[in-house]
């Protein structure tokens, strides 16, 4: 069971994640080969050790996260928010969101 | 070999049966040999045993990181089927599931092959449609199977829940009568010893650590008791493919991830077929020793821990309990988990890597063991000719690119 330190919430239960694969593909643009696109769609590096992935906080604040844990430890070094700026601004709406007391 | 028979048995009983040779050698590695197999599972095991047997290539070294079938072989829950839904599959896996049938006298080793059958539950109306189309699918492939009503099931396993008012009633099940279980630590034993017996080398503690490749050419690989040459390489490590992939060069589509599964205490005779319930993800037989064998769905993330979440087996049982109310005061023995290699259409890839000489037979994810037989059997004719025959050539590693998935994962959410 793992145990995820969501930058937005702090760390949660497992069960409240959804995972999303591999977050070092890089998608292709529409219109590359179709080499490109099958690498990017169905070949993995697979690493036995650290791994750099996408999960997503679905039964909490329901943001993707970028986390880097090992494969084998399952020891999680970093938890990012996957998308820049999104952070400032949750934060920024959550405090005026705050009722004030 | 000393071919094990009752009468061996009786002779070996005047003394106190300490006369018994070994099943197989500890062979040292030799220098060279023509065909490496990495990974004594029973895939790599049956292939070895295959290349002797069927084309008489018997230079050959079968290389076991820890002890063989100590791998998935060891960590499976046993099913054996073959009514999948694809004509590839169904090709493949009903080879397979046939080969089982008299494997005990063609190994001289009973591998406790039990047809005892294999019930798929429709739970939803969506499940029982897709069911049929697969009970159809699989008349035209010539695999035997039957459509149960609910009042057949009840009668084929009497402690499932009928009740209408269930969160997922019965409405039918897929009934293959000829599917079942087998031993699966002698399944690989079997064959190691058999091909053992024919000179295949069967080397264990010994991890390949690297793959040597020149021109383009793999001329053999590099392991814990030094190197060893080969002409030709079968790589066979299910859940380490992506890592032995790595060490030649190349990429897969494959994703390592955690099954687990779990037995129960043992308890007395209830349930003489295997029940697979997709729609709750579940499934449930009962071994030999009384305890309800048990699996689920895999843990759904990377990993390589050779464990599972605890949370998974939760969500298993909790399931199971609805249709089989009988297991719910049940306290479970053991779990444990392997490490499972996921392609994106669930079906296997056997066929020629990207480097000339090498040859892959991986992906089988969840549902590899009762394709031992049949995969062995086709992977050692594509490694003795260098092309695959007709039953491994769908299952190449193009059919990505080309877009030609054999999906299976529709037809079967959990199934193994
Ligand atoms: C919990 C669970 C339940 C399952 N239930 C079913 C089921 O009911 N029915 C079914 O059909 N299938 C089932 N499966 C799937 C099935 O177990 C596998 O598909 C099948 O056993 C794979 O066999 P294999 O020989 O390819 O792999 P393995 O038995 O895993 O063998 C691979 C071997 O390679 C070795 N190896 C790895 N790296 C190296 C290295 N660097 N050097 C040397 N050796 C190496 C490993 O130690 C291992 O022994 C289940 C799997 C699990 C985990
Ligand atoms: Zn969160």
């Amino acid at each position: 069971m793992l145990r995820i330190p969501c930058p937005y919430c702090g760390p949660r239960d497992h069960a409240e994640f959804d995972y999303g694969g591999d977050a070092t593909v890089v998608w292709p643009a529409l219109d590359d080969t179709t080499e490109a696109w099958v690498e990017a769609l169905y070949f993995r590096d697979d690493p036995k050790g650290p791994h750099r992935e996408l999960w997503r906080h679905a039964r909490g604040c329901r943001l993707w996260l970028i986390v880097e844990r090992d494969t084998v430890t399952h020891e999680i070094s970093a938890a990012h928010p996957a998308h820049p700026g999104m952070a400032d601004e949750v934060t920024a709406q959550s405090q005026a969101e705050t009722p004030s007391a | 070999m000393k071919r094990y028979s009752v009468f061996a048995l009786a002779r070996n009983a005047m003394s106190y049966h300490q006369g018994w040779e070994r099943a197989w050698r500890a062979p040292e590695p030799k220098s060279e040999y023509d065909v490496v197999i990495v990974g004594a599972g029973g895939h790599g095991l049956a292939t070895a045993y295959y290349l002797a047997k069927n084309h008489g290539v018997r230079n050959v070294a079968v290389i076991e990181k820890g002890w063989l079938g100590g791998g998935n072989t060891g960590r499976n829950t046993t099913i054996i089927r073959s009514n999948y839904l694809q004509d590839e599959s169904a090709a493949l896996y009903e080879l397979s599931r046939g080969l089982f049938e008299d494997l005990s006298q063609k190994l001289n080793f009973n591998i406790m092959f039990s047809p005892r059958g294999v019930l798929m539950l429709a739970q939803t109306e969506h499940e029982k449609r897709a069911l049929k189309r697969t009970l159809h699918a699989t008349r035209l492939n010539g695999v035997h199977t039957e459509w149960a009503e609910p009042s057949k099931v009840k009668s084929l396993c009497p402690i499932i829940n009928d009740s209408a008012d269930a969160r997922f009633p019965i409405l039918g099940g897929l009934w293959q009568p000829r599917g079942g279980t087998a031993r699966h630590d002698a399944v690989a034993w079997g064959f190691a010893r058999a091909a053992d017996d024919l000179g295949v080398d069967v080397i264990q503690n010994c991890a390949v650590e690297g793959v040597d490749v020149q021109g383009g050419r793999v001329v053999g690989v590099q392991t814990s008791k030094g190197a060893i040459r080969c002409k030709k390489l079968g790589i066979v490590v299910a859940g380490h493919s992506s890592v032995l992939a790595d060490m030649a060069g190349f990429r897969m589509p494959i994703e390592s991830v955690a099954l687990q599964a779990l037995v129960s205490e043992p308890i007395k005779p209830c349930m003489d077929i295997v029940v697979m319930a997709n729609t709750v993800h579940g499934y449930m037989s009962q071994s030999d020793k009384g305890e309800l064998v048990i699996g689920g769905g895999a843990d759904g993330f990377n990993n390589y821990s050779q464990r599972g979440s605890f949370h998974h087996v939760e969500e298993t049982v909790t399931a199971l309990v609805e249709t089989f109310p009988i297991i719910s005061r049940l306290k479970m023995l053991r779990q444990w988990g392997g490490v499972v290699d996921m392609t994106g259409d669930r079906s296997p890839i056997i066929g020629k890597a990207p480097v000339e000489g090498i040859f892959v037979n991986c992906g089988w994810g969840t549902g590899g063991f009762k394709a031992t037989p049949g995969s062995g059997h086709c992977f050692a004719a594509t490694i003795a000719q260098g092309e695959p025959d007709d039953v491994a050539a769908p299952f190449s590693m193009g059919r990505f690119a080309e877009g030609r998935m054999i999906d299976e994962s529709v037809a079967a959410a959990v199934a193994h």
